[in-house]
């Protein structure tokens, strides 16, 4: 179990890291927010001014040491602090509302991505020297390196723009009354143009890491003698071959799903989807401090998570590292 | 040794490929005041003749404006002689012709030139980014992977605990703290997020190298570790550095892009990233201005493409189960 | 056309020629090979590395791939040809009659099964069985090479070498096949773990009564329990017969230098042989006998033609200019 110590460990460290630094850039960066902040106030109550400057920490009065354990205590609080663009919305209510749009869309485009990717990827190495195999690869190639948000801007003009299929933006229609069978409909049309960006222009990475993962263990003499042994083949291409391949695609996905809060920003931008990505960027426009700080914790704790769940995983799938750990 | 890798580099396809489209872009940038029939960012075309010697002062003789587009102004200068200047307005918006390659963008400049010049500063970033960031891996994980202890442990957490920082937000708010905008900032911010993740790579190539017996057996003669380090673990790793140099130049490639896009970055330099910002805030979506976002995503793409070509490339020379059979 | 004596044998290799192709050509890693093996018999292959000694393995299990074929030949196995045999009757062949025990130190098991499950996977493969009755199966399987039962459920990474091979020995028997072929079983281990698997070896083969091709490059190792010795050079077999004989009175130069490259541990002090210069590249084999070149006896004739296997006793043959084959050209 030392591997399990040690990777809680790493968690718990990883995770202060990024809240000391989450609160240590804005205070060391040139320029000086909390004058601009100031500036912008100009026409707002003393009170709200009060407690703007308490929710940023600007209270530069106290000692930084103060200053920062007053941050921790109210982190553990769960205060985050007061919107500025959204005064006077609590940071952590904004967080509420565009978090589930953000997990719904990415989350799920993220698994859909990787669990096509894979067969494809295991397909792709199955059947190495046909031209369909050459073909999807080279594909794959080229269509994963175009810039995604550019890959979001071309879907929007073609399936949106030039033949409105779909629509050009937004989560779902704001007519529409929340939990009815219209409501959910328009929320699936409205998410599947963005989906659809993130799943094309992820789902190469997934394809050739498990190509080359298969190509190496086919490689391997356990699945000559499993030949040999006279095995069915979905047996050795599952239980001998796919299983060993997939282990090191299984960090690389719990990394990917942490980076579903994170990434999908530039998505979110494009298609004006309101989620977490979107919250921060317009939070970094209106120089929304508290805003910022927030979701960028928000993401950096999603992701350790999100790793540290995959560190489990492998845990569980991979009997060599339950033993000794590598 | 060098000579070997090289040529089965270049006889292999797919780095071909990749080499080919890199050294077009390459020559496009290099060469790009040749190439470019306008300047990326004018939007008129001066041209300037002498009618005739005169003596007097500065003096419109005659403005004439010949179409919607272009005027024509004789005027006389003090002394010496009289210009012509004729012009010419580039049409605003305006799709690909004979003139404009590449059309032109809302506030008339032409996209060819825009694209041609662009070429400059995308790949300049990529390689200098990916040479930076690639250094810097290199450097902390042969230190790492070859000094153990407690250099390790430390490199090592710090490595993974940056690793997990989300890097796009992490660059954002960054980009949005600081008020120099420009292209040394965007270097400095891209590299100093791509770092963790060459530096795991390289690392546990230099551990698993370092034992092997050819390296033990120097250590035990007691060779000196710079000795050791750069003539017996470094030249084994070539193909993984080229590879995290490819890697990292894409990545910077394209945080370049995303940064230029999200205007965080200095919006006046032309990059293909700009012109994707210009785009969007111009409407040239909903305006039906398709040249205008359409090439710069195929170049980056192309580009990109090259790259992981030659990535594939190097993973086949190395790891000869992937080689076509 | 086989008359009594021969229809005794198990397998008869006749004119084997198998390799790989290559841009540059054909590798002959199998060069018109031929030998007997008769029911419960053990023949001994040995010769140095990359002489073709696993490629006539796998291509006595057809298991030879992409470009690694077989050539010609003929592999008659109790009277049926395996060259040209279909897949799916080769199939019913395929570790049901022969099997083969992999060199374990290499990644022959699968490290993400535990071992039960590798070998009840083999008993399910060939037969509707119930999932009890391929678990006692394999615990029998295992008890006969002394593996205890609780270890089951181990995982290959959880086993030390000799237990590895043990467990590979358990899953090439488990179907009872009446031919085992054994590559270099005992390479990656210690002397005396060695010693244990080849007694359990001989001793599973008095009980159950398999014949056994043991491959390797170790000669010794050969000595106390082959009946019948192959030695195998560059593709071909240089000198072959009942194993007594060839010990007493080994024939071929190469034979000379193999068996004088392991010291004694009796009798007086001698220096240590070796054999001067290495293996042939196997896509251009030297002209004549592919020996020549590093033979302390080479002459003329040997560079100019190749020695076909001759007798020189009922049960000794060779393949050299020295011995025999002189007089036919």
């Amino acid at each position: 179990m030392a591997y399990f110590a040690r990777k809680i460990g790493l968690l718990l460290f990883a995770l202060f890291v990024a809240v000391t630094l989450n609160f240590f850039i804005p205070r060391m960066m040139p320029g000086d927010p909390a004058q601009d902040l100031m500036d912008k106030m100009q026409g707002i109550p003393l009170e709200s001014l009060e407690a703007i400057k308490a929710a940023f920490g600007v209270d530069s009065t106290d000692p930084l040491l103060l200053q920062y354990g007053k941050y921790l205590l109210n982190l553990i609080k769960g205060d985050l602090g007061i919107s500025i663009s959204r005064f006077p919305t609590p940071v952590g209510r904004v967080l509420q509302v565009a978090v589930p749009w953000t997990v719904g869309l990415m989350g799920t485009a993220t698994i859909i991505s990787f669990f096509l990717g894979t067969i494809i990827g295991i397909g792709v190495a199955w059947k190495r020297n046909t031209k369909l195999a050459s073909f999807t690869v080279g594909l794959f190639i080229f269509v994963r390196s175009f810039p995604y948000f550019w890959l979001g801007l071309l879907l929007i003009y073609f399936l949106a723009f030039r033949i409105p299929i779909f629509p050009l933006g937004n989560a779902y229609t704001p007519q529409l009354e929340r939990g009815t069978l219209e409501f959910f409909l328009s929320v699936v049309k409205h998410a599947i143009l963005p989906a659809l960006t993130i799943v094309i222009s992820s789902m190469g990475a997934w394809i050739l890491t498990m190509r080359n993962n298969m190509i190496n263990v086919l490689a391997e003499d356990y699945i000559t003698v499993a030949e040999a042994k006279g095995l069915p083949l979905r047996r050795i291409k599952t239980l001998y071959a796919a299983k060993n391949a997939i282990l090191p695609s299984i960090t690389g996905f719990a990394m990917s799903l942490g980076f579903v809060v994170g990434g999908g920003l530039l998505t979110e931008m494009v298609f004006s989807y309101p989620g977490v990505g979107l919250m921060l960027y317009q939070a970094v426009q209106s120089k929304d401090y508290p805003l910022m700080q927030a979701i960028f914790l928000f993401i950096s704790v999603a992701v350790l998570v999100a790793n540290f769940i995959a560190d489990i995983a492998v845990l569980i799938l991979d009997p060599r590292v339950r033993d000794g750990g590598k | 040794m060098f000579r070997d890798v090289f040529s089965l580099f270049i006889e292999n396809r797919k780095a071909l490929i990749g080499l080919i489209i890199l050294a077009f872009f390459s020559i496009v940038a290099i060469f790009a005041p040749l190439i470019a029939p306008y300047d990326p960012k004018t939007n008129k075309v001066e041209v300037l003749s002498i009618v005739e010697e005169e003596i007097g002062r500065t003096k419109t003789v005659e403005r004439e404006e010949i179409d919607e587009f272009t005027e024509k102004r004789v005027y006389t200068q003090s002394i010496t002689t009289t210009y012509e200047k004729v012009t010419t307005k580039l049409p605003l918006n305006a799709k690909p012709s004979r003139n404009h390659l590449l059309g032109t963008t809302r506030a008339g400049q032409d996209l060819f030139s825009q694209m041609v010049y662009g070429t400059r500063i995308t790949l300049a970033v990529g390689l200098i980014t990916g040479l930076f960031t690639t250094l810097l891996a290199l450097t902390l994980a042969l230190v790492a992977g070859y000094f153990g202890g407690i250099v390790d442990d430390i490199i090592s957490l710090f490595t993974n605990v940056f690793l997990v920082i989300p890097s796009l937000p992490l660059m954002i708010v960054i980009a949005a703290y600081i008020t120099v905008k420009g292209v040394i900032p965007i270097v400095l911010i891209l590299g100093l997020t791509s770092w963790p993740w060459p530096t795991r790579v390289l690392r546990s190539q230099v551990v698993s190298l370092k034992n092997r017996d050819f390296v033990r057996v120097s250590r035990i003669l007691g060779e000196r570790p710079l000795y050791i380090v750069f003539r017996e673990i470094l030249p084994n790793m070539i193909s993984l550095v080229m590879a995290s140099f490819f890697t990292s130049t894409m990545a910077a490639i394209m945080g370049e892009a995303t940064l230029e896009f999200l205007g965080l970055g200095n919006v006046s330099v032309v990059s293909w990233g700009t012109i994707l910002y210009w785009a969007q805030n111009s409407g040239a979506l909903l305006s039906g201005a398709w040249w205008w976002f359409l090439p710069p995503g195929i170049c980056i793409a192309l580009i990109g493409t090259s790259f992981a070509l030659m990535n594939f490339a190097i993973d086949e020379i190395s790891n000869p189960k992937l080689r076509k059979r | 056309m086989m008359n009594r004596q021969e229809s005794e044998q198990l397998l008869q290799c006749r004119n084997l020629v198998a390799g790989y192709r290559i841009k540059s050509g054909f590798v002959h890693a199998v060069d018109d090979v031929s030998f007997d093996l008769e029911r419960g018999g053990f023949l001994g292959i040995a010769g140095e590395s990359g002489c073709g000694k696993s490629t006539l393995a796998f291509a006595i299990m057809r298991l030879l791939k992409d470009n690694a074929t077989i050539e010609n030949g003929s592999l008659f196995f109790k009277g049926t040809d395996l060259v040209g045999l279909r897949e799916e009757e080769m199939k019913k062949i395929r570790w049901v009659d022969i099997s083969m025990a992999f060199q374990s130190a290499m990644n022959a098991l699968n490290p993400v099964l535990s071992i039960g499950e590798q070998l009840t996977d083999v008993i399910h493969a060939h037969g509707e069985v119930r999932q009890s009755e391929a678990r006692d199966r394999a615990i029998e399987a295992l008890k006969l090479v002394d593996i205890p039962r609780d270890r089951f459920n181990s995982y290959p990474h959880q086993l030390s070498g000799g237990m590895k091979q043990r467990v590979m020995i358990a899953m090439a028997l488990i179907l009872n096949p009446d031919l085992i072929i054994m590559d270099e079983p005992t390479t990656a281990l210690d002397v005396v773990v060695q010693r244990t698997i080849i007694e359990k070896i001989q001793e599973l083969r008095k009980s159950l009564g398999f014949s056994v091709i043991f491959i390797t490059h170790d000669l010794s190792l050969l000595v106390e329990i082959s009946d019948t010795l192959a030695i195998m050079y560059a593709g071909k077999i240089v000198e072959y017969g009942n194993s007594d004989e060839l010990f007493n009175m080994p024939l071929h130069p190469y034979t000379i230098g193999l068996m004088n490259s392991f010291p004694s541990l009796t009798g007086k002090i001698t220096r240590m042989g070796g054999i001067e210069g290495k293996p042939p590249d196997l896509l251009n084999p030297p002209e004549g006998c592919r020996f020549h070149p590093r033979c302390p006896h080479a002459m003329d004739i040997c560079e100019k033609s190749c020695p076909a296997l001759q007798k020189v006793d009922p049960r000794h043959s060779v393949a050299c200019f020295l011995h025999k084959g002189a007089e036919n050209l």
